[in-house]
């Protein structure tokens, strides 16, 4: 067979993914005086993190001066059902706030206080208003803000380029080895250390508010590499996305409308959020709607709205009001923000919101109440790192971002996603950067892995028959959601893992049509391989955890279990399966655990 | 379900041409789910790019009918059923193929552009900017890239002044930052010189295919056009430095 031709370029530190942990990873490693270069799949500034609608949560104290990060720690660790890495919750707590003042220092302008300050807002789970935020956009804000100051940094940006493999030299990454979408010509960046920033995992389920990209990349890479994944059980359901009309169903709808006021309601007109109040979260949340009202105003005589009750519960509720037969006929339940504030307040507050839902609902929401139900939105699970230098178990190997797990523990706070990019991609860039300068000898990228890597890659345009790769994604996302969804069974999760068996033999089958410039059909169905792979994961995770916590419910173990509560599930590859172990959760030092005893 | 026939450029450097499609359109469909549609039954092979599909991230940009649009944010129910639909990659980029074009060229022009260069913070160690002052930037940082502004613009489009040029987005980029309360540089020679501000004739076209309804002519691009002159003018630079200002209406 003729050699396989592809070109090559090398750097001391390769960032996978140029959202916002991917970028602030480059730009923190290139301050460090390495060779960066940065890959993404999409073209630059289009990374999901533009999504991102409500804030970055982070303990300014400008509207609150009693918050600190002790207090946003605490939110943080409680949020996650208490299964959070504790150091890597501290960590973000504590240095998020500068994260954000330097965001302001890069040109970011976040919507202002009276005295000029940063203003923050409510969401969901946090003590106080806590996250600086423009508008609804404010992911769009932070990307382009890195974006800019980036490209005047010394990095490489290699765009519309799509990893397949990590290439290793003994136990230690040397490179990465992928594609150009554009012409479908192979490239190896030979590397001494790589950081994978390239988010989640949400295309495996059918109603998602991911973008095509979200295809299980990093986590994949990493667990091809041996590098442990951890907590993959753990799917946030995001509680309200879009219902209707069909073509939109999963369209995130920020928690900022929550935050800024709006509430839940069923079909009676009921604010069902008050029966759904858990004994975890009585104490903190307010129990009659007066209260809840009054909340908005006056944080240190009344209790949180249990509308922004963490996510997990929120998107339990609205499950249980439609089976009850109190949803919307689309399957919905109402939020409505029309009835509680002015219609100028909520245009200039919620602009995209605005915008989204009359350009492609055709509903006014300064009128109508939304129609929303849960839409797949983040995993918490990712990437096993430490906590302090973002390392996975492979030597030269470093994750942040979505495709880290641990900070989340088994729920994630919304506005903790774009403090966690900032935090643990800035910290991310810095540790590979002094990998690599203390890091001796060679590396050398062996030629023959890089071979067999492309001849597989190559192979669907060979065959003859074999299935076209969108119905098998599509058939995938049609089974994670029936079986592994938001509410969990054991006889289902058993029969998606058969499923799971079968796609993995029809997806090794796939045939491609036409040639390799800018072509779908194949980016689609080299995806597949990684989509499957964490879809597995996912389910074995969900299979073995026997009780209901955060992002993973059982509804044969409705209960939390304190045993299950000090394990991580921990996954690795071990040949063609998934080996899957319970390893002991880091346990925190007696002053962190004190902050849980001052206040219930 | 209504049927719509889609007519979509396939083609690539080399040449090509509008290819139909017979299509079933949904409920509140938009024209990417009909490209999508297309993708998984008939043409695996159909290149588009896309993300977001809720019109955040710009990506999906295509000539609709001949207009510029987002293809994730144009319905289907806006067109009768019955007349052809054709859609076509945004004209003003080289093709690479089907409805994907190398927009590799606004890369180049946004690195072109001088950075924010900061004031230093209050006594405090604090920076504070009043939200009226930053609402113009804000409106300016709306923007999503997609691009079709920079497709419509004719300097770009039809006189090809790429080199000299860097089309509407750049300039309400350009003038986000002048008008940052905090940046303290001076870009009236590269608003001249590199980005050709001078250039635009103001036919208000970016503004009109906006997505994001960003006021780039009346915001953006006359108040840089009017900088510029104040900065060329010999009487206002005497009086700006006998005052002490280093930018214009800063």
């Amino acid at each position: 067979m003729a050699t396989v031709e592809y070109e090559t370029h090398e750097h001391d530190v390769l960032i996978i993914g140029a959202g916002g942990a991917g970028l602030r990873a480059a730009i923190e490693a290139a301050a460090q005086g390495v060779s960066v270069g940065l890959v993404c799949k999409s073209l630059l500034g289009k990374a999901h993190t533009v999504m991102a609608e409500g804030g970055i949560a982070a303990a300014l104290g400008n509207v609150y001066p009693e918050d600190n990060w002790q207090v946003h720690f605490r939110d943080t660790m409680r949020g996650g059902k208490m299964l959070n890495n504790w150091r890597m919750a501290q960590l973000h707590a504590q240095e998020s706030p500068e994260r954000v003042l330097e965001l302001e220092r890069y040109g970011a302008l976040f919507d202002r206080t009276k005295d000029g300050l940063i203003l923050q807002r409510d969401f969901g789970g946090h003590r106080y208003a806590r996250l600086a935020h423009v508008g609804d956009r404010t992911g769009l804000e932070m990307i382009r803000t890195l974006q800019y100051h980036a490209i005047h940094q010394p990095i490489d940006v290699y765009m519309e380029c799509k990893i397949e493999r990590l290439i290793k030299d003994g136990d230690r990454v040397c490179g990465a080895f992928g594609y150009w979408r554009n012409t479908g010509k192979f490239v190896l960046f030979k590397a001494k250390a790589i950081v994978l920033a390239s988010g989640g995992i949400g295309k495996a389920w059918k109603f998602t508010s991911n973008s095509w990209e979200y295809t299980g990349d990093g986590q994949s890479l990493a667990y091809w590499a041996g590098a442990d994944l951890i907590d993959m059980e753990f799917v946030q359901f995001h509680p309200t996305g879009m219902v209707w009309p069909p073509s939109v169903h999963g369209i995130l709808v920020t928690e900022g409308v929550r935050g800024d006021g709006g509430t839940l309601k069923n079909t009676a007109g009921e604010r069902f959020m008050f029966n759904y109040i858990p004994e975890f979260f009585k104490g903190e949340t307010a129990d009659s709607q007066e209260e809840a009202d009054r909340w908005y105003q006056d944080k240190k005589n009344n209790r949180r709205t249990p509308d922004l009750l963490p996510r997990d519960e929120v998107a339990r509720a609205i499950n249980s009001e439609v089976k009850a037969g109190r949803g919307t006929p689309h399957g919905g339940v109402f939020l409505d923000i029309a009835s509680r504030r002015p219609a100028d307040y909520i245009r200039k507050r919620l602009p995209s919101m605005y915008h989204q839902f009359k350009e492609l609902a055709g509903v006014d929401i300064t009128k109508e109440p939304m129609e929303v139900g849960p839409t797949c939105h983040y995993v918490m699970g990712g990437v096993r790192v430490d906590a302090d230098s973002t390392a996975a178990t492979v030597p030269g190997l470093f994750a942040a971002g979505e495709v880290a797990g641990g900070l989340h523990g088994s729920n994630r706070l919304g506005g903790n996603s774009l403090g966690d990019l900032l935090v643990f991609g800035r910290r991310a860039g810095l540790h590979a950067a002094l990998y690599c300068k203390n890091l001796g000898g060679r590396l050398t990228v062996d030629a023959g892995q890089v071979e067999s890597i492309a001849r597989t890659m190559l192979e669907p345009f060979a065959r003859s028959g074999g299935e076209n790769p969108y119905a098998i994604q599509s058939e995938l996302q049609e089974t994670m959601h029936n079986l592994v969804g938001i509410i969990r069974v054991e006889a289902e999760l058993k029969e998606a893992l058969k499923k799971l068996e079968v796609f993995k033999q029809r997806a090794a089958k796939v045939r491609v049509e036409g040639g390799r410039v800018y072509n779908p059909g194949w980016h689609t169905a080299l995806d597949l391989v990684s989509l499957l792979t964490v879809a597995e994961c996912c389910a074995l995770a969900a299979l073995e955890r026997k009780e209901s916590r955060g992002g993973h419910t059982r509804e044969d173990h409705p209960y939390t279990d304190d045993t299950w509560g000090t394990v991580n599930l921990v996954a690795r590859q071990q040949g063609d399966r998934v080996d899957l172990r319970r390893e002991p959760l880091p346990q925190m030092p007696p002053e962190l655990r004190a902050l849980f005893q001052e206040r219930k | 379900m209504p049927n719509f026939t889609m007519r979509v450029f396939r083609g690539d450097p080399a040449g090509g041409d509008f290819k139909e499609y017979r299509v079933e359109s949904g409920v509140g469909m938009v024209v990417l789910d009909v490209i999508h549609r297309i993708q998984a039954t008939q043409a695996p092979d159909l290149a588009c790019r896309w993300n977001c599909k809720a019109g955040k991230c710009g990506s999906c940009s295509a000539e609709i009918n001949g207009r510029p649009r987002l293809m994730c944010m144009t319905r289907m129910d806006i067109f009768k059923e019955g007349e052809p639909i054709s859609v076509a990659p945004i004209r003003t980029f080289p093709i690479i193929r089907d409805l994907v074009t190398d927009v590799s060229y606004n890369y180049e022009k946004a690195k072109q552009v001088p950075p924010l260069r900061l004031r230093p913070p209050d006594a405090d160690g604090k920076y504070r900017m009043m939200q009226e002052d930053i609402e113009r930037g804000q409106e300016f940082h709306k923007c999503i890239e997609c691009f079709l502004c920079q497709d419509v613009c004719h300097v770009i489009r039809d006189h090809d002044l790429k080199k000299r040029f860097s089309g509407p987005r750049f300039f309400i980029k350009i003038a986000g930052l002048e008008m940052h309360p905090l940046d303290t540089r001076d870009r009236t020679e590269f608003m001249d010189e590199q980005a050709g501000v001078g250039l635009c004739n103001i036919t208000k076209c970016c503004t009109e295919v906006c997505p994001e309804h960003i006021h780039i002519t009346d915001n953006g691009i006359i108040p840089l056009k009017e900088r510029m002159a104040d900065n060329f003018d010999p009487i206002v630079l005497v009086v700006r430095k006998l005052r002490g200002h280093k930018k214009a209406s800063s």
